[in-house]
């Protein structure tokens, strides 16, 4: 599985794909966090779906990864698409053929590209955590926001969570991309239903079916993000641990799913 | 066929079967590929060849029968494929990956050494463009970092199918050296082509299939003597073509004009009797000649139908 990994991380590091996909996560890191900052007097808000926050609430001991974790849903769609292109390339190129000749353990196959692009996850989320941080620190005191108790203990713990948490969702994200990956086997198409799925569909229900947000996938990754989602009131729509452990079911069952059909599916292009 | 109790097989199946849904892809098959030979795997477009070499390579599952690949079940490739190296229908690479780096990732993937990248470059001719990205290589170079791909692990068994696609005429020659020299050295070559005269040129033994069947499984040379040869026969003088037709048909043999010679299917120890007959008659032959049929015409005759 080691052999799997490091050859994996061989793609995953071609210019092609490294550069343009860190760029693209930490310019939408960068993007959100400096409206957070630009716009806090903004009677429009500054937050996601229009919320406001205030610089006494940037103040508090969490408030260095709020632009962070504004991002989080972002970054989630951007490992989708890499995890669903990683693993379904190899049928569009007829690359699995070559895999499967040199590591025929299928499962082996599977578990050194989920490391490995799951490490690809890791590393987007610590360039986009970096960049969030350092605009946060840069935008702060123009917007009147004070940065002490961010590099207090309870600071570091909140920035420590948040990495914790935004990780794990992003490459929960990523693992909802292979399992379109390896399912339809086809780039474009794997894309194309995740992020029309997260991004459109997902939030349409949510806007027109009450309660619904805590049985759709992206809604309970977005809240574990974030710790856990809130209403516009304030009100806690789905707790961090609701949030973990359903989505957990939902990616282990979509896993165990498609590693039974790749383990099984003969390889005929 | 016919093999010597002595030979061990690098490749031995039995009975292999592969239908999906009522469609038969390869029915029954049975054959068995000598170690250290060079073995033609030749067939129609859809006879069950690529799908034959997928089950040997364990990316297909077999219906039914068994098989074996270098001693080991194909039910447990794990056990041979890392002696195996394999081109399966035409070189699948990364296209944003140079050609080093393709390598590099199936040598990291199969824990060979790097060197090996290097060296096989260099033996395929692709030193100079390793660095280049696969998507700017011609179908030549593509089939040539294919071929280096399999290559790597130093096989015991080599399957290649197609492997002279799109090459020019100098790449097909130092291909054909390649397998003759791997072959040498003790390598198995089990190599499908539809350039049957190359397949002749270079396979000692042979594997035909026909709709998903085998239909000739043995040594090349076996299958050519079983066929019948023509005798050429052409008079000096055009007038007698009729005549000499009158005389083999007198003869019992069947024929047909072509260019102004009598193509005979007759053995070759016929040849002196239609030459003393001719004489007899009053018409001397410019031309008489014994011609063995090739492999493209034995697999025409064979396959014919399919």
């Amino acid at each position: 599985m080691i052999a799997v990994l490091r050859a994996e991380l061989r793609k995953l590091r071609r210019p092609t794909l490294f550069l343009p996909t860190m760029l693209a996560a930490s310019g939408l890191t960068a993007l959100t966090t400096s409206l957070l900052y630009l716009l806090i007097d903004s009677p429009n808000g500054n937050g996601r779906e229009g919320m406001r926050v205030t610089a006494k609430r940037l103040s508090a001991p969490d408030g260095l990864v709020f632009g962070f974790q504004s991002a989080a849903t972002l970054l989630g769609v951007i490992a989708l698409c890499v995890f669903a292109a990683q693993t379904a390339q190899e049928y569009t190129y007829g690359t699995l053929r070559n895999i499967l000749v040199r590591q025929p353990s299928r499962m082996k196959v599977l578990g050194g590209k989920y490391l490995a692009m799951s490490l690809f996850a890791l590393l987007i989320v610590v360039v986009s955590a970096a960049v969030s941080f350092a605009l946060s620190f840069a935008l702060a005191s123009g917007a009147k926001v004070s940065t002490s108790l961010w590099t207090s203990v309870d600071g570091r713990q909140a920035t420590l969570t948040a990495l914790v948490n935004v990780t794990v969702a992003t490459i929960g994200f990523g693992t909802c991309g292979m399992i379109l990956g390896l399912f339809l086997r086809s780039p474009i198409s794997s894309i194309a239903i995740g992020v029309i799925w997260i991004l459109i569909v997902e939030n349409l229900l949510t806007a027109v079916v009450s309660g619904i947000d805590k049985y759709l996938p992206g809604q309970l990754l977005t809240a574990v993000s974030t710790g856990g989602s809130t209403s516009l009131n304030g009100t806690e729509v789905i707790t961090f641990k609701y949030g973990l452990v359903v989505s957990a079911l939902f990616v282990i069952s979509g896993t165990v799913l498609v590693s039974i059909l790749f383990k099984r599916r003969d390889v005929a292009n | 066929m016919a093999y010597s109790l002595e030979v061990t097989f690098a490749v031995s199946v039995n009975d292999l079967t592969k239908t999906y849904g009522n469609q038969v892809a390869v029915s029954h098959a049975t054959f068995d590929v000598p170690q250290g030979s060079v073995c033609g795997f030749v067939g129609p477009n859809g006879s069950g060849k690529t799908t034959t070499i997928r089950m040997l390579l364990g990316l297909i599952s077999p219906t039914g029968g068994t098989g074996s690949v270098l001693g080991s079940s194909i039910a447990q490739p794990q056990n041979y494929l890392p002696r195996v190296g394999a081109l399966i229908e035409g070189p699948a690479f990364y296209p944003a990956l140079s050609g080093r780096e393709n390598l590099n990732v199936l040598a990291t993937l199969g824990k060979f050494p790097k060197e090996r990248v290097d060296q096989l470059l260099e033996t395929v001719g692709l030193a100079d463009r390793g660095a280049s990205k696969f998507k700017t290589y011609s179908l030549g170079m593509k089939q040539r970092l294919g071929i280096a791909a399999a290559l790597l692990p130093n096989p015991q068994l080599l399957i290649l199918d197609e492997p002279t696609n799109g090459l020019d005429p100098s790449g097909i020659h130092e291909v054909r050296t390649l397998l003759r020299d791997l072959a040498k050295s003790g390598t198995t070559v089990f190599v499908s082509s539809h350039l049957l005269s190359e397949i002749e040129m270079i396979c000692d033994s042979l594997v035909m299939l026909r709709a998903g069947r085998v239909i000739f499984s043995g040594a090349t040379q076996e299958l050519l003597a079983a066929q019948q040869p023509l005798i050429i026969a052409r008079p000096e003088n055009n007038e007698d073509l009729t005549d000499l037709g009158k005389i083999v048909e007198s003869l019992q043999k069947s024929f047909k004009a072509v260019d102004g010679a009598l193509e005979i299917m007759a053995s070759s120890q016929w040849a002196p009797t239609l030459n003393r007959t001719a004489f007899e008659r009053g018409i001397t032959l410019s031309e008489l000649q014994i011609q063995m049929p090739t492999l493209e015409e034995t697999f025409f005759d064979m396959t014919e139908g399919a």
